[in-house]
């Protein structure tokens, strides 16, 4: 048990820091911010999602996926499409020339609604789908690719281009998707209204709860015999294949969780936000995405919370004020990350914050043997962090 | 082919690169508990051939077989399971990781993808981490970073890793390459105690280490067996000394 509660939380710094996380998430920021802001804080944080399954896929398993994007679309879809079928009822449409389908279908002359979204009409459904269908698809790009021992730069380039081709076939299928403009005009979730205030507290509260969970599950995979296999891989792939891995099928599984992490946050996007369209699909959204992970620290997940946070809040501030300027700060900002402190906010907070302290902790984790059973996550941080 | 009483054999094996055969019809067998070292001068086939065996290169033709049991249409990962473990020519450890956690890490339990994610760390496993670490003389170094190992540690913990597995046969590429004297004399004494329970194959060039370590000695040329015997033998062999011995 002892050794579990190790695993989830990372001993007792870990704890610290889920801690400190967890007070600004929940009480810090929604008491100093009004809800305007603290709805945009929430948007941000639905992007945390896929920055940490970033770290665990990239960070950890030196997996570079540049179509996150695909996944965090993929989730949000399936949660719009449940949202406007709800939103569409015959009496609300009622001047349609076919009432009770959502408008765009309406405006494509489509007649009936499509089988595609049928499912859609059930909430158990809906959540099923949020859940299976990003992470089948992951599982078909994963077979495809890992079995045949794609990887690297070529990997990256593939991801690309699914993001780029399921934008193009969003955009080109206006009828069965909303195309450009997206799934808009969300209104309701089982009667529920979650354009309300207390709804906005609410979701908010819950993609804190959903965030604080996915990175306990994600401390359980890191510090587990699987996150060592995956370090082990990063860095000799042919040793763990010899050593009597099949090592497609790691990459499989940890590919597929990121799609499930990465889903979980499109659909709480989709409920906070109100709607989905495919300009949060694309390439430049997905390596955008790897920004924050990479500002965060690709080693650390909850680094990649507060790097989702801060180039976000800093795209919002300069974007209302040199709108132009925006994107080339940030490419600025990935290439200055890269290049002079590639363990990100995370690396700099183990340099500097807490250099005093650093050598005791060392001191205090080698000697005794479960090194990598407290946390290996904070632990990993360090020694990296010591060497950069 | 018939079965046989051999832990590894060899027949007609060939494999041709654009044309290029650099492994020709070689046949070779490696008794139980025999330790054979794999000699011959550079590009004869030597580390093909234990990529051939250890499935990291398809055959052209041919066949393998360990205990009978035909390797050459097995994955990599089933041919180690079967129980053949090898050791890369270029130290491959896993840096960023602990020397413990390189050899736990290489345990033969939690393969599989959940088995890993619920693999929990008995004292089954650690007696078995701390006995192959005494036997690699790392014990000291068990929570250091693989990282910081000198090269010749790092050549042991790779060996250790291996025989983390308990394989029937141990492959190993130039295990003493860059090693110190002394390094080459504890590696000799490592390699005699580990070839106990196994069958060990071993490439190797320095010609003092082979005679301390080998049963039987092969010599490869050109993709080929040009000789096979005790290293006395071998060595008087005129043709091994034509190709090899006399430069």
């Amino acid at each position: 048990m002892k050794l579990l509660t190790n695993k989830l939380f990372g001993g007792k710094q870990g704890l610290i820091n889920l801690a400190i996380l967890a007070g600004i998430i929940f009480i810090v920021l929604p008491l100093g911010l009004d809800l305007f802001r603290l709805g945009l804080i929430g948007k941000y944080l639905t992007y945390a999602f896929v920055a940490v399954s970033l770290v665990m896929l990239w960070g950890y398993g030196g997996i570079l996926s540049l179509g996150q994007g695909i996944f965090f679309g993929l989730g949000g879809y399936c949660m719009a499409m449940f949202l406007k079928l709800e939103a569409s009822d015959p009496i609300s449409t009622k001047i349609q020339t076919t009432p009770g389908i959502p408008d765009f279908m309406d405006w494509n002359q489509i007649t009936s609604l499509p089988l595609m979204w049928q499912p859609f009409q059930s909430l158990t459904l809906t959540i099923l789908a949020v859940v299976l269908v990003p992470t089948v698809f992951a599982y078909i790009i994963g077979f495809a690719m890992f079995k045949r021992r794609v990887g690297g730069v070529y990997f990256a380039i593939i991801t690309q281009a699914i993001a780029l081709i399921l934008t193009i076939l969003i955009v080109g299928q206006q009828g069965y998707t909303g195309g450009v403009n997206g799934i808009t005009d969300l209104k309701t979730m089982l009667g529920w209204d979650i354009r309300s205030d207390s709804a906005k507290y609410i979701l908010y509260y819950v993609n804190g709860l959903l965030l604080i969970g996915t990175i306990l599950v994600g401390r359980y995979i890191i510090s587990s015999k699987f996150g060592m296999l995956l370090l082990a891989m990063r860095d000799k792939e042919e040793r763990v294949r010899f050593s009597g891995y099949d090592v497609s099928n790691f990459k499989i599984f940890i590919f597929c969780f990121a799609a499930l992490i990465s889903a979980i946050g499109g659909a709480m996007f989709t409920l906070q936000v109100g709607f989905m369209s495919p300009s949060f699909i694309g390439i430049v959204p997905s390596i955008e995405m790897v920004i924050f992970a990479a500002v965060g620290g690709r080693m650390s997940l909850i680094g990649a919370i507060y790097g989702a946070l801060l180039v976000n809040l800093g795209r919002t501030m300069f974007s209302e004020t040199y709108p132009e300027l925006w994107l080339f700060l940030m490419g600025g900002l990935f290439i200055a990350v890269v290049m002079f402190f590639p363990n990100g906010l995370a690396g700099l907070y183990v340099k500097y914050a807490k250099k005093g302290k650093f050598n005791a902790l060392m001191q205090k984790i080698f000697p005794s043997k479960a090194s990598f059973e407290q946390g290996a996550e904070e632990v990993s941080t360090k020694t990296t962090g010591a060497k950069a | 082919m018939s079965n046989t009483d051999f832990v590894l054999a060899i027949e007609d094996l060939t494999v041709s690169f654009d044309g290029f055969k650099a492994v020709d019809a070689l046949t070779l067998y490696v008794d139980k508990n025999e330790l054979r070292v794999v000699i011959g001068p550079n590009g004869a086939g030597k580390t093909t051939v234990l990529d051939l065996i250890c499935g990291k290169t398809k055959s052209t033709s041919g066949s393998i077989k360990f205990k009978n049991t035909e390797l050459t249409k097995l994955s990599e990962h089933e041919i180690v399971r079967a129980g053949v473990g090898r050791k890369f020519q270029t130290p491959s450890i896993y840096e960023n990781l602990s020397v413990y956690q390189n050899l736990e890490v290489s345990y033969p339990k939690g393969r599989g993808v959940w088995g890993s994610l619920f693999f929990k760390s008995t004292q089954e496993v650690k007696d078995s981490v701390h006995n192959i670490a005494k036997e690699i003389m790392l014990e000291e170094h068990l929570q250091m970073e693989a990282a910081l190992l000198s090269h010749g540690q790092k050549q042991w913990l790779e060996i250790g890793m291996l025989l983390m597995q308990d394989p029937e046969l141990l492959m190993l590429d130039e295990p003493v390459a860059g090693m110190s004297a002394k390094e080459r004399d504890q590696t000799a004494d490592l390699l005699n105690r580990i070839c106990k329970n196994r069958s060990v194959v071993v490439i190797e060039h320095d010609m003092e280490f082979v005679k301390k370590i080998a049963h039987k000695v092969t010599v490869l040329h050109q993709g080929k067996i040009l000789a096979e015997g005790t290293m006395d033998k071998v060595q008087k062999d005129e043709k091994v000394i034509e190709v090899y011995l006399g430069h």
